[in-house]
C-alpha cells in the first residue's frame, strides 16, 4: 500500500527522484501590512527511472518554484528532496558538486538563458568547463559536437552565438547544455511555452527521443495540458502551491476527478469549432495569492465545495491504486 | 464593414524593398469575427499595426493597400480625422495590459481619458459613461475598480479594462492583438466568452490574431491563416478544421498535441519558417511542402477559389475530391 | 582581429562629428607619441630673448614669458595629458569594478561598501582631489591617485548596478545550477558583459580626468613646473592675459579639443552598446 503523499513510483521500484513535503513561504508587503504567501505547501511526489512526470498548473500554482527548488536555485523552508540516498538540502559541498551534474534544468526563455556574449559552444561545454570533466580542447570540441548532433544541429553550430539563432534552435541549445554530460534528471520548466506551434512540436519530439536514447527522468513543468500530456507519463495537477491530483496521464486526460483539473481540461481551448466552451464554467477570479484559506483552497471557486471544504483543507489521498485526488467531495 | 485590399507592408527603400506583408486582403462584416491565424514572423500583428495607422515613421512602411470602413479609407486619414470618426472606427487591444496600461493613473482616469479623446461630455456623464463600459466588460464592483490602480488588478482583469478602453470610442472594429496570450486558460475562457458576447450585441466587427488554433475554433466565424507575409487560406471555422486546403494549414493542424488520443511522436514541418524576403520566387512554402511541384518553385501561386467562401493560395489545394 | 577592429569603428559610421573626435584623439596620441619628433624645438628651453613673441612662421603658437614655444610645449602636454587619463582610468577601473562587482554579489560587503562610496560621492568633485592632494602632497602621481579616487565612485556605482542586473539574468541562474561558483559566475558571465558599458564611462571619466588635472595643475597642486602641461601653462599664462592672450588660448584649446573629442567618442560608443535583441524571425513568439 502506498503511504500517503507518496507517489506511484514508490510501490514499484526505487524512486531516482523523492520529493517530500516541499514547502516555501515568502513574505511581502502590501498596503502597509505584511503577508505571507505559500508559494509551495506540503508538495510529494516521485519520479521513477526514465519516467517523465508532468506538473501542470496555471500561473502562481507554484510549479516553477518546485522545479527551481530540486535544481537548488530556490531554498524551501521545509521539506526535502531526496537523490541517490541524500537529502539535496543537507549534502556536503562536494556531494552537492556532484549532484548538480546529475539533476539538470532546461529554462523556459531561449533568449534569456543563453549568454549573448559566449559562443554557443562555450554555452553547452559549460557545466563540463565548471567541473573540469575535458580531458583537452579535442576531447571538449568532440563531445560538444556529439552533443548538438544529438539535438538536431550541425557540429558548425558550435562557433556561432545566440542571436543568429531562432528560438527554437536557441532552445534545442538549452537542452543541449542540459544534458552534456548525461544527467539522471532533467527539469524542464517550460520549455516550449515560448515557441511556435511547429517548433514546438519539433522540440518535444526532440526531449522524447532523448528520453528514450538517455533513459532520462523528467519532470516537464508546463501549464497547457495538451502538450504536458503529450509528453508525459504521469501528471501531476498544482493550485495554489498544492498538489491537488496525480494520475497517470490517460486516466488524467479521460477521466479528471479533482474539480479543478475538470475546470482545466474544460477551459482548455480545443481546436474543433464544434466543442465549443460552454460560457460560465468559470465565473470567478482566481484569488490573490495573499488569500490564506484555512480549507481548501480551490473552495472559492468550486462547484461541489460546501462549507467543510472551507474549513478544512482535504489531503491529498490515494483514491485508487495509481490516482491520488486532494478533495473531500470526490 | 471592413474592407482591406492588397495591404502591402515593407522595409527598406522604395527602390530595393522586401516585403514582410505581401498583398493581404481581407474582409469582416458588421458583427463577425474574423481570426487572423499564424506563427511568428509571418507578418499577422505588423498587419494590424498597418490598418490602425501605427507604423512608425522609420523602419517598416506602407508601401500598398488601403483599409476601407465604410468606405473610407481610414489609413490614410490624417489624425484630426480620425478623430471625428471616432478614431478611425477602430480600436485596438494588445497582448500585454500592463504595459498599454499608465501604471499611476487610476482605472476610472484612463477610461475617462479615452472617451474623453472622442466625445467632449462633461465629468459626471464621464465617470458614469466609465462606469457603464466596466459593467460591460463584467467587472465586478466596477464603482469600486473605477478607483484601483492598474497593479491591483489581475492580469484578466486588467485586458477587461483594456477592452474597455478600445470599446470607449463606440468603434464599429476591435483588433484584438493576442489578448490572451498571457493569460491563464482559465482567464482565457472568459475572456473570449465575453468578446464573443460583446460582439453579439454590439455588432462590434472583431480581427483577433493569435497563433493558437484552439482559440481560434472557439471565437471566430472565419479564419485567415498568415505565411511569410501572405493570407495562404480563407475560409469558415469549421471549413478550416474540418478539411484545411492549403498544406500549410493542415501541416500546423496536424503539429498539435491531440489529448483525445496522444500518438508517441507529433507531426513537424520540415524545415524553417520563412524569413521575409527568403523565398524570391514562387510559393513561399515550397521547400517545405509536401505537395511541392516544379511549377511551385519556379511561377507565382494564385489563388485558387474553392467552395463559397473558401480560398487558398496554391495550386494543389486539397479540396476533398478525389484527383 | 580584423573583424573585432572593424567593428570598434561602427559605431562612428554615419556620424561625422563623432568620427572627428575619434580622429582628434588619434592625433594627440599620435601627437604623444612622435613629440620628440614633430616638436620644433625643446620644450623647456628657455631663451629670453625670445620671450613673448606672438604666434609668427617660426613659432607658430608663439613664445611664453621665458621663450620657450608654445607650440613645442603643447605637443609634450600631450604626453601628461594621456598620462594622467590613462593612470585615472586604470586605477578607477581596478578599484572601482572589483568594489562594484562585489558589493552586487555580496550583499551585506556591499552594504557597507556602497555607504563609503557615498560618503565619498558626497564631496564635490574637486574639493576631494584637493583634500587627497594635500594628504598625499603634490606630483603628477599623486594626482593621479586624488582624481583617481574621485572618479572610482562612479565607475564602481555603474559597475555595482549592472553587475546587479546582471546577477539575476536568466544564463547566470543557468550557471548556478550547474554549479558555478562565484569566481566563474564573475569570470565568464559578469566581467565580459561590463566590458561594453565600462568601455563607454572609461571615456567620459578620461575627459574628466583632464579636467580635473588641468583645475589642479592651474592651482600648482599637480604636474611640478618644469613638466609641460596645460593646465600648468594656464596657471602661469593668467598675469599676461592681456599682453599677450595666445599664452592662455593654446593650452586653453587643446584641453578644450581633448575633453570634447573623448565625449564624443563616449557618445557613439554608448549608442551602440543599449542591448538590442529583437529578433522577429521564426520559431520565437514575443
Amino acid at each position: 500500500m502506498p503511504l500517503s503523499g507518496y507517489g506511484v513510483a514508490a510501490v514499484i521500484e526505487k524512486p531516482i527522484l523523492d520529493v517530500r513535503e516541499l514547502s516555501t513561504d515568502y513574505t511581502v508587503r502590501r498596503a502597509g501590512k505584511w503577508f505571507k504567501v505559500h508559494a509551495v505547501k506540503d508538495v510529494s511526489f516521485t519520479l521513477a527511472k526514465g519516467e517523465v512526470l508532468g506538473i501542470v498548473g496555471e500561473s502562481g500554482c507554484g510549479k516553477t518554484t518546485v522545479g527551481r527548488s530540486i535544481v537548488r536555485l530556490a531554498k524551501p523552508h521545509r521539506g526535502k528532496v531526496i537523490f541517490g540516498g541524500i537529502d539535496i538540502f543537507a549534502a556536503a559541498p562536494d556531494e552537492l558538486r556532484r549532484l548538480r551534474l546529475k539533476i539538470r534544468m532546461v529554462f523556459q526563455d531561449p533568449f534569456a538563458s543563453l549568454n549573448p556574449r559566449r559562443s554557443i559552444g562555450d554555452s553547452v561545454a559549460e557545466t563540463g568547463d565548471i567541473h573540469g570533466l575535458f580531458e583537452s580542447r579535442a576531447d571538449r570540441w568532440r563531445q560538444v559536437e556529439n552533443t548538438l548532433k544529438y539535438v538536431g544541429l550541425d557540429g558548425s553550430f558550435a562557433t556561432r552565438f545566440p542571436h543568429e539563432l531562432s528560438g527554437g534552435q536557441r532552445q534545442r541549445i538549452g537542452i543541449a547544455r542540459a544534458i552534456l554530460p548525461t544527467p539522471d534528471v532533467v527539469i524542464a520548466d517550460e520549455p516550449v511555452s515560448a515557441l511556435d506551434i511547429s517548433v514546438q512540436a519539433q522540440v518535444l519530439n526532440l526531449l522524447a527521443d532523448l528520453q528514450e536514447m538517455m533513459g532520462l527522468s523528467i519532470v516537464f513543468i508546463s501549464h497547457d495540458l495538451g502538450v504536458v500530456g503529450q509528453i508525459s507519463d504521469h501528471v501531476a495537477v498544482m493550485y495554489m502551491g498544492r498538489i491537488v491530483e496525480t494520475a497517470a496521464t490517460r486516466d488524467i486526460i479521460d477521466r479528471p476527478i479533482h474539480p479543478y483539473t475538470r475546470t482545466l481540461m474544460a477551459a482548455r481551448p480545443k481546436p474543433d469549432p464544434k466543442i465549443r466552451i460552454k460560457a460560465g464554467i468559470e465565473t470567478a477570479e482566481p484569488p490573490s495569492q495573499l488569500d490564506r484559506p484555512l480549507g481548501c483552497p480551490y473552495a472559492k471557486r468550486c462547484s461541489i465545495a460546501t462549507s467543510y471544504c472551507v474549513t478544512n483543507a482535504p489531503p491529498l489521498r490515494t483514491l485508487v491504486p495509481e490516482r491520488m485526488v486532494a478533495c473531500h467531495n470526490v | 464593414m471592413l474592407r482591406v485590399s492588397d495591404l502591402s507592408v515593407s522595409i527598406g527603400t522604395s527602390a530595393d524593398f522586401v516585403d514582410i506583408v505581401s498583398s493581404v486582403s481581407f474582409e469582416i462584416g458588421k458583427g463577425e469575427v474574423l481570426g487572423l491565424v499564424g506563427e511568428s514572423g509571418c507578418g499577422k500583428s505588423m498587419t494590424s499595426l498597418a490598418v490602425m495607422g501605427l507604423l512608425a515613421d522609420s523602419g517598416p512602411w506602407l508601401r500598398t493597400g488601403c483599409a476601407k470602413l465604410e468606405g473610407f479609407d481610414v489609413i490614410r486619414l490624417p489624425p484630426y480625422r480620425r478623430v471625428e470618426f471616432g478614431h478611425g472606427g477602430i480600436a485596438m487591444i494588445f497582448q500585454e495590459p500592463m504595459s498599454s496600461l499608465n501604471p499611476v493613473m487610476r482605472i476610472g482616469e484612463q477610461i475617462e481619458e479615452a472617451i474623453w479623446v472622442h466625445e467632449k461630455i462633461a465629468g459626471a456623464t464621464r465617470a458614469r459613461r466609465a462606469r457603464e463600459l466596466l459593467d460591460m466588460v463584467r467587472i465586478p464592483d466596477a464603482s469600486v475598480q473605477l478607483g484601483a490602480y492598474p497593479h491591483q488588478l489581475s492580469g484578466g482583469m486588467r485586458q477587461r479594462v483594456m477592452i474597455a478602453i478600445a470599446l470607449a470610442c463606440k468603434p464599429q472594429v476591435l483588433i484584438a492583438d493576442e489578448p490572451t496570450t498571457a493569460l491563464d486558460v482559465t482567464v482565457q475562457a472568459q475572456i473570449l466568452s465575453l468578446l464573443r458576447e460583446l460582439c453579439d450585441s454590439l455588432g462590434l466587427s472583431i480581427l483577433f490574431i493569435t497563433h493558437d488554433l484552439g482559440v481560434v475554433a472557439q471565437l471566430v466565424d472565419r479564419v485567415a491563416v498568415m505565411y511569410a507575409g501572405r493570407i495562404v487560406e480563407t475560409a469558415v471555422v469549421a471549413q478550416l478544421f474540418e478539411r484545411p486546403a492549403h498544406p500549410y494549414t493542415e501541416a500546423l493542424m496536424a503539429c498539435l498535441p491531440d489529448p483525445a488520443h496522444y500518438s508517441r511522436r507529433l507531426t513537424t514541418i520540415a524545415g524553417h519558417a520563412a524569413k521575409p524576403g527568403e523565398v524570391t520566387k514562387g510559393c513561399a512554402f515550397a521547400p517545405r511542402c509536401r505537395k511541392v511541384a516544379e511549377i511551385c518553385v519556379t511561377n507565382s501561386v494564385p489563388y485558387e477559389q474553392l467552395s463559397g467562401d473558401h480560398r487558398a493560395l496554391c495550386r494543389f489545394p486539397d479540396t476533398g475530391l478525389q484527383p | 582581429m580584423n573583424g573585432a577592429f572593424r567593428s570598434l569603428l561602427v559605431p562612428f559610421t554615419g556620424r561625422p562629428i563623432a568620427a572627428l573626435g575619434l580622429v582628434a584623439l588619434v592625433c594627440i596620441t599620435a601627437a604623444a607619441i612622435m613629440a620628440p619628433i614633430i616638436a620644433p624645438y625643446d620644450p623647456s628651453k628657455i631663451e629670453p630673448v625670445f620671450r613673448l613673441l606672438p604666434p609668427d612662421a617660426a613659432h607658430w603658437f608663439g613664445t611664453d614669458q621665458f621663450g620657450r614655444d608654445i607650440l613645442s610645449r603643447v605637443i609634450y602636454g600631450t604626453r601628461l595629458a594621456l598620462l594622467i587619463g590613462i593612470g585615472v582610468v586604470t586605477f578607477a577601473l581596478i578599484t572601482g569594478v572589483p568594489a562594484g562587482v562585489l558589493s552586487a554579489l555580496f550583499p551585506r560587503f556591499g552594504s557597507v561598501v556602497m555607504r563609503i562610496i557615498d560618503v565619498l560621492m558626497s564631496f564635490p568633485a574637486l574639493l576631494l582631489a584637493l583634500g587627497l592632494i594635500v594628504i598625499l602632497g603634490r606630483g603628477v602621481t599623486n594626482a593621479i591617485l586624488a582624481i583617481g579616487v574621485v572618479y572610482l565612485t562612479t565607475t564602481s556605482r555603474i559597475t555595482y548596478g549592472l553587475a546587479l542586473r546582471l546577477r539575476t539574468e536568466a544564463y547566470v541562474e543557468a550557471a548556478n545550477s550547474m554549479g558555478a561558483g562565484v569566481v566563474w559566475t564573475i569570470r565568464k558571465h559578469i566581467l565580459p558583459n561590463l566590458v561594453s558599458p565600462l568601455l563607454v564611462q572609461a571615456s567620459f571619466v578620461f575627459a574628466f580626468a583632464q579636467l580635473s588635472a588641468a583645475s589642479l595643475d592651474f592651482l600648482g597642486l599637480g604636474a611640478p613646473p618644469e613638466i609641460p602641461s596645460w593646465g600648468n601653462m594656464l596657471a602661469e599664462a593668467r598675469i599676461f592675459i592681456t599682453r599677450a592672450p595666445w599664452l592662455l588660448f593654446f593650452p586653453g584649446l587643446s584641453i578644450a579639443i581633448t575633453a570634447f573629442s573623448l565625449n564624443l567618442v563616449g557618445d557613439a560608443l554608448r549608442d551602440r552598446v543599449d542591448p538590442r535583441f529583437r529578433e522577429m524571425l521564426s520559431g520565437n513568439r514575443r
